[in-house]
């Protein structure tokens, strides 16, 4: 019995727009030093409040869906999806459901030596919701009546409430939790790219969770060609790095072989990633899957584009990191390994292209600079970077005293050569000519240098 | 009275000095204080020291000024007005004070109107009759034991009433036009997107419209010209030019085509109002118009069409109020709010979206083209408004399918976005006010607003007051 | 499914009103058991109505592509105590409410 697992990924990214997805509110909810601060009629949900789309974020939106290779629908619109929470305050989120920017895509990998393919099944557009505390506070009310009586309460803060919010979703066609940790590498270094969010799992800029359920396969043969999904898929929240995506995803797909091993399947739910004790566990379970009740949005008129937005809109996107690897190995005559280093974050790969401009130092040796942080990058230009690199290798002309100096110790330390060339032997006054370029760290001049050396030992 | 007299002849008043801004608003709270313990109109009445102080100030003020300035109004209590009260009519909110303007009362406010009252109204909109409030009913001022229509029941009682000059009322299925005809007041319903519904508390966001309420055709008009026009707030309103209303009201209306669906004028239908329609049909062709009889065989399901999709959208939009950040728990609801709440989650819940949302927004489009069919060879189209005269207060509160029933005439035209003016046209043997609307095409109301208009130049319906009022 | 005799049980009334975030009594469940069942009866009368290759419509506002820019609105920002003016419970610039123990 062989066991694959099959994962799926779901993750929301908070778009860095200045302001809010419906409204002018200020988009900066982990910027914010107090709560309900950044609030407003309508992502406060006041009575007769109503949302007006943020131009901005759906435009990145739309570019995240081509940077993920997706086809891009001429005609999309904005749904409601109904539920009650207190960190939802109009009892609904506007999100997308059928019709969505994005749909259709795929980002390939590297795993080891092979490429891999994942399918993204779609892109779209929602807000977030406000952020829930829970705190015990006293209660001056209890009828206890005992003094120091406190009651266990949860606090809302809105300041997030209403951020642009894009939620990307894959097929499941992650096979193991180093391809979903390479996935999201990948997917993160690709929205950073785009500049349209800081990704940020700390802050919680983007978040994720993996579907996980794990096939039976009953042949070695057989092994990658998975007939059917299995019939179950457990989903993880709370996760807040890549790592412990990683581990969660092991941890689980250990829990789903134990119960399939004894012929049952894992309960379909939603369980929550404890990175302390390194399992996870299970949520309260509703009883019924939520019924979100989704309709179109009647305050939002929809959205249609034409084929040469659409082009637009793809000459926006900017270069890459798979497409400018390629060009730096080809530029640059760059190794695939340093080209990968140095186009990992945009910031770098721009400082590199600056600094390499002016043609005054080969690539290959800014690049061996940058890569192996001979220089701290933040805190010098690119042109001072050229500078510094110049100065470093530039021979500096000695100065008679130290030439003498540096000589004369040569000839201390190598009595051996000294009487070997008295005696006439000519190569010795190479070594020790030799000798004094090393000491002198390439600074002395070897025509100086001999005739000097010829001098005292006449 | 002062009251008596439309905005134009107010306003020329005011200017000619024949009477003070600060006359008009003392007549207007005397009214209130006369009558309204007995007609129940009003929710919030707004300070009345605080209402004399701006209307001195006008009359102190700049020798020209516009039409609504210094002109009182009321707000159906729908609107939010910051720092005063707002109650939508439900306890849920009887508390609530809104910490910004609807777009529609600030213009207002920016014209120098003065607000005097919050009106009562069917909470949240749902209802036809003012009966469905925590604030107890709206008496008709032409019959106390009847009711005044809703849900803007409050502000066509208030002008009926003279207790105010004009009214912003609102529309999502006859909320403007059923109270007007039952009051016998003139009301608009808009254009879906015409008016900014930024402020208006939602009932059925597709539905909802915001519309002028007056004593004539004209004062609509003068109305609508400044409060219609694109709302960067609301993304529904519309960015088509708003035409100068009042300078299209005295065309003759030589030539116009008017259509009478007369398969719309049988059984139901009071005879009473039949026979006012009818001669309501004779008047037009005296001044000019064409009237011809159309049929509109679909319209049978109009009120299904509207009782889906309404209850639909207002589940959704009464989600919000949860009791954490304003206003009480929604244990405070009405039955009948209740009631509509259920039937929308129902009819949007998984297996039965299908069948019922999908299937009369389908039903929509049939209603769509039936309207635009008929509209493209007729200018407007004459119907009723209310099946009965004004019912006895506790009728249709008793019987839920009754009150769907009574809804017939006027839930069509807001899925379809189409306007629809209502304008008096007789009254019953028992004094009680009839009224018949206009439908046009979309954005057309300066052509309704005409037809409205020529209508009350050769009839003295619209000038009647209830007895009770002196 | 649809039909003209829909009848909800009280059970299925108290489902939806859980979905719809109600808490309803035994008598008002009763009732409205009746009368919701009435009106889906009568709307159900949409199901005899022809919509074969009939697209829906959502909205009729006739627009799309409605935006506004990316720019703060500083003249919509409410203030803090703004925000919190019509809490009944609050704490330290927090809405309150009864702890919360879903998930987390």
């Amino acid at each position: 019995m062989y066991y694959k697992p099959i994962i799926g990924m779901e993750i929301h990214v908070e778009l860095k727009t200045v302001s809010k997805m419906f409204c002018g509110c200020k988009n900066d909810p982990f910027g914010a030093d107090k709560p309900n601060i950044y609030t407003c009629p309508v992502c406060l949900g006041l009575p007769g409040a109503l949302p007006v789309p943020n131009r901005k974020a759906v435009e990145w939106a739309v570019l995240l869906g081509l940077a993920l290779n997706c086809e891009i629908p001429l005609f999309s619109k904005f749904d409601r999806k109904n539920y009650f929470y207190p960190d939802l305050p109009k009892g609904y989120q506007i999100s997308q459901y059928d019709q969505p920017f994005a749909v259709r895509g795929f980002l390939d990998i590297t795993v080891g030596n092979e490429k891999k393919r994942i399918g993204i099944t779609r892109v779209h557009l929602e807000e977030d919701t406000g952020k829930l505390m829970h705190a015990t506070v006293d209660d001056p009310t209890s009828p206890s009546g005992l003094r120091g009586a406190s009651k266990k309460v949860s606090l809302i803060d809105f300041n997030r409430s209403g951020v642009p919010l894009v939620e990307i979703v894959t097929e499941a066609d992650i096979r193991s939790s180093e391809e979903a940790r390479i996935f999201l590498k990948k997917l993160h270094q690709i929205i950073r790219y785009l500049e349209i969010s800081d990704a940020d799992m700390e802050k919680g800029s983007m978040r994720l969770e993996p579907n996980i359920s794990v096939q039976k396969i009953q042949s070695r043969l057989n092994r990658d060609k998975i007939q059917k999904l299995p019939p179950y898929k457990v989903e993880v929240k709370n996760i807040n790095s890549f790592s412990f995506a990683k581990k969660a995803i092991d941890f689980e797909t250990d829990r789903h072989i134990a119960i399939l091993e004894t012929g049952k399947y894992p309960q379909q739910e939603t369980r929550g990633w404890d990175e302390k004790k390194g399992v996870t566990f299970s949520q309260r379970s509703k009883e019924e899957a939520q019924d979100y009740r989704y309709f179109p949005e009647p305050d939002i008129p929809p959205i249609r584009w034409s084929k040469s937005q659409i082009s637009n809109f793809k000459a926006l996107i900017p270069e890459l990191p798979d497409t400018r690897i390629a060009r730096f190995i080809k530029e640059y005559g760059l190794s695939e390994y340093d080209a990968t280093v140095l186009t990992e974050d945009k910031k770098t790969a721009d400082y590199f292209e600056k600094a390499v401009k002016s043609k005054t130092i080969p690539a290959k040796t800014v690049a061996n600079w940058i890569i192996n942080k001979k220089a701290d990058i933040s805190k010098l230009s690119p042109e001072g970077l050229v500078n510094l690199i110049q100065a470093k290798t530039q021979k500096l002309p000695m100065s008679e005293k130290d030439l003498e100096e540096v000589i004369n110790k040569v000839l201390a330390v190598n009595s051996k050569a000294v009487v070997d060339y008295k005696a006439g032997k000519e190569s010795a006054i190479m070594f020790l000519l030799g000798q004094v370029m090393r000491q002198s760290h390439g600074r002395a001049d070897a025509t100086t240098t001999r005739k000097i050396l010829e001098n005292k030992l006449k | 009275m002062i009251t008596d007299k439309s905005i134009k002849e107010i306003h020329l008043g005011l200017r000619k000095k024949e009477f003070s801004c600060e006359e008009l608003i003392k007549e207007t709270y005397g009214n209130i204080e006369k009558y309204d313990s007995r007609i129940n109109s009003a929710i919030t009445i707004v300070d009345k020291k605080t209402v004399l102080d701006k209307a001195r100030q006008t009359d102190n003020g700049k020798k020209e000024f516009d039409l609504l300035t210094g002109m009182p109004f009321v707000l159906k209590d729908v609107y939010v007005t910051r720092g005063i009260r707002t109650t939508c009519a439900s306890n849920v909110l009887a508390d609530y004070i809104p910490q910004y303007d609807a777009t529609v009362y600030k213009k207002l406010l920016d014209l120098g109107a003065l607000l005097i009252g919050k009106m009562n109204q069917d909470a949240w909109g749902h209802g036809g009759s003012t009966e469905n409030t925590d604030f107890g009913p709206t008496h008709n001022p032409w019959d106390l034991k009847r009711v005044a229509g809703g849900s803007s029941g409050g502000p066509a009682a208030a002008i009926s009433g003279r207790m105010t000059v004009f009214a912003i009322g609102e529309d999502t299925g006859g909320s403007i036009r059923n109270p007007a005809a039952w009051c016998n007041i003139t009301g608009l319903k808009v254009t879906c997107g015409r008016v900014s519904r930024y402020g208006a508390i939602a009932y059925a966001s597709s539905f909802d419209t915001i519309g002028p309420m007056g004593k004539s055709a004209e004062d609509c008009a003068v109305i609508l010209e400044r409060i219609a026009g694109k709302d960067p707030y609301d993304a529904t309103s519309s960015p088509a030019s708003v035409p100068k209303y009042t300078s299209f009201l005295n065309k003759p209306l030589k030539g116009r085509k008017i259509a009478l669906p007369k398969d719309l004028l049988g059984k139901g239908l009071d005879v009473e109002i039949k026979n006012a329609i009818l001669k309501a049909v004779n008047k037009f062709a005296e001044i000019g118009a064409e009237i011809e009889e159309v049929t509109m065989p679909i319209f049978d399901y109009g009120l299904a069409v509207y009782y889906v999709i309404a209850p639909c959208e207002t589940s959704s939009n009464l989600a919000r109020y949860d009791g954490i950040r304003y206003g009480f728990d929604r244990s405070k609801f009405t039955e009948e709010t209740i009631r509509r709440i259920m039937i929308g989650t129902y009819a949007l819940s998984a297996g039965y979206y299908d069948a019922f949302y999908r299937k009369a927004q389908k039903a929509r489009t049939l209603f769509i083209k039936a309207y635009q069919d008929i509209l493209s060879k007729y200018d407007a189209i004459l119907m009723p408004v209310n099946p009965t005269p004004p019912t006895v207060i506790g009728e249709l509160m008793s019987d839920p399918l009754q009150n769907l029933l009574a809804d017939f005439y006027t839930v069509t035209q807001n899925p379809v976005g189409v306007p629809s003016l209502a304008v008096p046209c007789g009254f019953t043997k028992d004094k009680l006010p009839i009224g018949m609307q206009l439908i046009g095409k979309m954005f057309t109301e300066e052509l309704l607003l005409n037809i409205g208009h020529q209508y009350q130049q050769v009839t003295e319906w619209h000038k009647q007051k209830p007895d009770i009022i002196s | 499914m649809a039909d003209k005799n829909t009848k909800l049980t009280p059970e299925e009334i108290y489902k939806l009103a859980k979905l719809a975030n109600l808490s309803l009594n035994e008598e008002q469940i009763k009732k409205l058991a009746d009368s919701v069942s009435s009106i889906l009866s009568y709307v159900s009368q949409l199901q005899s109505l022809n919509t074969a290759n009939i697209e829906e419509t959502a909205q009729v506002t006739g627009q799309e592509n409605v935006f506004r820019e990316d720019i703060v609105d500083n003249e919509r920002m409410l203030t803090q105590e703004e925000a919190l003016s019509n809490a009944k419970d609050k704490h330290n610039g927090y809405f309150m409410v009864k702890a919360i123990f879903e998930e987390e």
